[in-house]
């Protein structure tokens, strides 16, 4: 038997198995890390960014442009700031062991 | 399948797996620097993959794109306080739903204008457009409300008005006909070449879902922002999974499936430590019953009946106490105060009291956000507690500071089953052997209930700014 799965299977297998995965690696946070852990998944999910530069450099007229210019720039922002903005709040966490 | 693609392919899952490792080590201390570090270079994977092995024809609207949104993100994320972090961590959110959406559009506009060249759109490839619409259009519009309300810019108080639910079930519906129209009429549009109806229609999908995501975050107060900003962070992590069902692109189904399941763990612990069900607080009406509790019930208390101390009398009860345990809330940090907290906390940990701060799992207005506040004024995280690690041996303590707090040290929690509070889990200071409580007035707090705390006869009252308290008291204890 060669049949293919359609697409929206793979994806829909994919998805749930990820969901999975972030369940499991994620289950117990201290609280001191709540926010920066919101923070870093948010860059992550910036990672429509992939998807937004696809869109900018198609080359397919103004629409296309202004929507995929849009797309990059909301997408950057997320991904940057997001990222900067997480590492800014984790380098100030310290034991109490660090002092002087 | 040619070498270019093949290797962006790879290069994807390095990313994926980056992102993996880099969410396991975010979710301890030590590690979590480096573990955010790790999910960057993943994303930088990422976007040089796409840019190398994506057919790429125009540059300009990429460099520009990159460009401005470099600077705009990153002079955010330098200059924000801390104290602000939740309505940008919300605006963020948006971003992501914004650009999520619109690759979904940008799709749409492929098939309908086209630029796909065949008028057969298959129903997986519309029911993902129409998917990720919806879920990109209502992220980015409920989070510029969630951004508004704790920004002030709108109300924070819950807006309500008769046949809400019903006109939130209408639109819903009305999103749902009109999906289905876009799917049924669109081969038909491109087969004619006419486009013109359809495209409008789908721009007023985005409005009507944008409408939708603004008519669920209003009705949320603000006591419950917590949880409205995890939901929302959970919300763009499917935003750019549906974005990744529209490309069949498996690194955004992965990435996005990965921050979902983030933000819905975040929402479930918040829920647990406010003791309430997720559809309750997007539908609930919470403190609107304000006033059924254990005062309604007898007189309307006054300042007479509270225990009202001056600085020096709180600053000899610390100074001689064995234990103390401070009680930090988000009234702490709108007065700036948690600096000179510190300071009269190290003056005290040097006449060898021992101090605990304890942390409610809902202080401040996102997960986590009074730690941070905390950690930027220097306080070590391992001596911040949880409620459960300090609640048992609370009678040993000899004084509990409760600065800016309320609703998490509201004994009707766990005494008066008709309060609203009732079973959410608490502080218990009203077991220790004195309580302190600074506090400007005797206002409700966020929840706008009464706290019977303010009332105990162990239970000092402090009344003040807290910056100026903690500031009076420090030269008080210095003195001793």
């Amino acid at each position: 038997m060669t049949a293919t799965m359609p697409d929206i299977l793979v994806n829909v297998i994919i998805f749930v198995l990820a969901m999975f995965v972030g369940f499991e690696v994620i289950t117990k946070v201290p609280p001191t890390l709540h926010t920066p852990l919101m923070s870093g998944s948010n860059a992550i999910s910036g990672i429509s960014i992939v998807g937004a530069l696809l869109i900018a450099g198609m080359g397919e007229g103004m629409m296309f442009d202004i929507v995929g210019m849009v797309a990059v720039i909301a997408a950057t922002i997320n991904v940057v700031g997001g990222f900067m903005v997480t590492d800014r709040m984790l380098r100030m966490f310290r034991r109490d062991t660090d002092t002087n | 399948m040619d070498t270019r693609f093949l290797m962006m392919q790879l290069a994807y899952l390095l990313s994926a797996v980056l992102f993996i490792l880099g969410l396991k080590r975010l979710s301890h201390p030590d590690t979590a620097r480096g573990g955010n570090q790790l999910a960057a270079i993943g994303m930088l994977i990422a976007v040089v993959a796409t840019l190398v092995g994506g057919e790429i024809v125009t540059w300009q609207w990429i460099i520009g794109g990159l460009l401005i949104g470099t600077v705009v993100g990153g002079l955010m994320a330098r200059l924000v306080k801390m104290t602000a972090m939740p309505q940008m961590v919300g605006l963020f959110n948006g971003f992501g739903g914004l650009a999520s959406g619109l690759v979904a559009a940008a799709e749409y506009l492929r098939y309908s204008m086209g630029v796909a060249g065949t008028s057969h759109v298959p129903l997986d490839a519309s029911l993902s457009i129409m998917l990720g619409t919806l879920i990109g259009a209502v992220t980015f519009s409920g989070s510029l409300v969630a951004f508004g309300k704790l920004q002030g810019i709108v109300t924070e108080k819950a807006v309500k008005f008769p046949g809400q639910q019903a006109l939130n079930a209408g639109l819903f519906l009305g999103i749902l006909a009109l999906m289905g129209w876009l799917i049924y009429e669109t081969p038909l549009a491109i087969a004619a070449a006419d486009a013109g109806t359809v495209n409008l229609a789908y721009w007023g999908l985005w409005g009507a879902a944008m409408l939708l995501g603004i008519l669920l975050v209003i009705p949320i107060g603000g006591a419950d922002m917590p949880v409205v900003v995890s939901l929302l962070n959970s919300y763009s992590g499917l935003a750019a999974s549906a974005a990744g069902f529209v490309l069949n692109n498996n690194v955004l189904i992965i990435s996005g499936a990965l921050v979902g399941a983030s933000g819905l763990i975040l929402t479930r612990i918040m829920c647990k430590a406010m003791n309430r069900s997720l559809a309750n607080v997007i539908f609930g009406s919470f403190g609107q019953t304000a006033g059924k509790g254990p005062v309604a019930k007898g007189e309307k208390r006054t300042m007479a009946d509270v225990n009202d101390v001056q600085a020096d009398d709180v600053a000899m009860l610390l100074a001689y106490a064995k234990q103390v345990v401070i009680v930090p809330g988000y009234g702490l940090a709108v007065a700036q105060a948690q600096h000179k907290l510190r300071e009269l906390c190290d003056n005290l940990e040097s006449r060898g009291v021992n101090v605990k701060y304890v942390v409610h799992p809902v202080a401040g207005r996102m997960p986590g956000h009074m730690n941070v506040l905390l950690a930027e004024a220097n306080v070590p995280y391992n001596q911040l507690y949880e409620p459960e690690d300090v609640n048992p041996d609370m009678a040993n303590v000899d004084a509990c500071l409760v600065v800016g707090a309320n609703d998490v040290v509201n004994p009707a929690a766990r005494d008066d089953p008709n309060s609203d509070l009732y079973g959410m889990p608490i502080i218990e200071v009203d077991r220790a052997k004195h309580c302190v409580v600074m506090k400007r007035s005797l206002n409700p707090g966020f929840a706008g209930l009464d706290n019977e705390l303010f009332y105990l006869r162990n239970t000092m009252m402090l009344f003040g700014d807290a910056g100026d308290s903690i500031g009076r008291i420090l030269e008080e204890v210095k003195q001793l």
